[in-house]
């Protein structure tokens, strides 16, 4: 193995590393707002993945697909949070556990 | 270790510890900072992969405009009311530390079985990109503009139904808590 320059494959083990603590964060914390925080950071794993993978075929469409993805994650943003103040001004709490007004 | 492998290592380490950070921090104002580092190196990771123009996008976009917006939140509804509640299942944070231990074990299995496999190589050092212009923002243009047209006016109106949905909602949020 070359070993001038980086394996695309630790960027892909990095990549998934990120993931998985996305993921705890999810499952772990009970704000919304760190869930949300959590998911950007496993978006933004993901768009490594895909930016490596784009440079290993040495095409410029990988990237593309995660400009796009930085996009819908900017559009998933402003109306998360718009969702999250709106709770937060009915029932003055962001705990996730709190909001169970559909609970059957 | 070569020196291109020993930055790799040493921003990748800045990378995990910052997301655990971000995840263990009591405080939601230290977490949105530490993702801000977090989003940083990622941008870093994509100069060193030739992706220039998505670099940029990743520094101006999420540093930049969502982490704004993140905190601008966290400001209004104020830190000191964003306590972290106690968990109503006592074993909660084991078992999800366990089954994330899984995953990331599969994730590694893979990525390493790839590696071995030779699927996928070292593509060359920095300088070796595979054309000049590659990762531009002109190349991306050129290549979003034609191929890529259909998705890219679909994202367009999803950021517009965004903008209105949250004026709406921010409306709504006002009237109702004005009624009361």
């Amino acid at each position: 193995m070359d070993q001038s320059a980086v394996n695309i494959g630790l960027y892909v083990i990095l990549s998934g590393v990120l993931f998985t603590i996305g993921i705890v964060g999810v499952l772990v914390r009970r704000s919304a707002i760190m869930i949300f925080m959590a998911i950007e950071l496993m978006l933004n794993s993901a768009n490594l993945a895909l930016v490596a993978f784009a440079r290993q075929h040495g095409g410029v469409d990988g990237q593309i697909i995660a400009f796009l993805v930085m996009v819908i994650a900017a559009a998933e943003v402003a109306v998360g949070l718009t969702i999250i103040v709106a709770v937060f001004r009915r029932i003055k709490t962001v705990d996730v556990d709190k909001l169970h007004s559909l609970k059957g | 270790m070569s020196l291109e492998l020993a930055i790799f290592v040493i921003v990748g380490a800045i990378a995990v510890a910052s997301a655990l950070l971000m995840v263990i921090s009591r405080n939601a104002v230290h977490s949105a900072l530490w993702l801000i580092l977090n989003f940083a190196c990622i941008a870093f990771f994509y100069l060193t992969l030739g992706a220039t123009f998505m670099a940029l996008a990743q520094i101006t976009v999420y540093a930049g405009a969502i982490m704004v917006l993140f905190l601008f939140v966290i400001m209004m509804i104020g830190p000191q009311r964003l306590p972290e509640p106690e968990a109503p299942i006592r074993w909660q944070t084991p078992v999800t530390v366990f089954l994330a231990v899984v995953l990331g074990t599969v994730f590694l299995i893979v990525a390493f079985a790839a590696i071995l496999s030779g699927q996928v190589t070292v593509p060359g050092a920095l300088h070796d990109v595979p054309t000049q212009a590659y990762g531009s923002g002109e190349s991306i243009g050129s290549v979003l503009f034609n191929a890529y047209l259909l998705p890219f006016e679909m994202v367009s109106v999803v950021l517009l139904v965004a903008m209105i949905g949250a004026v709406v909602f921010t409306r709504n949020g006002t009237h109702s808590t004005g009624a009361e």
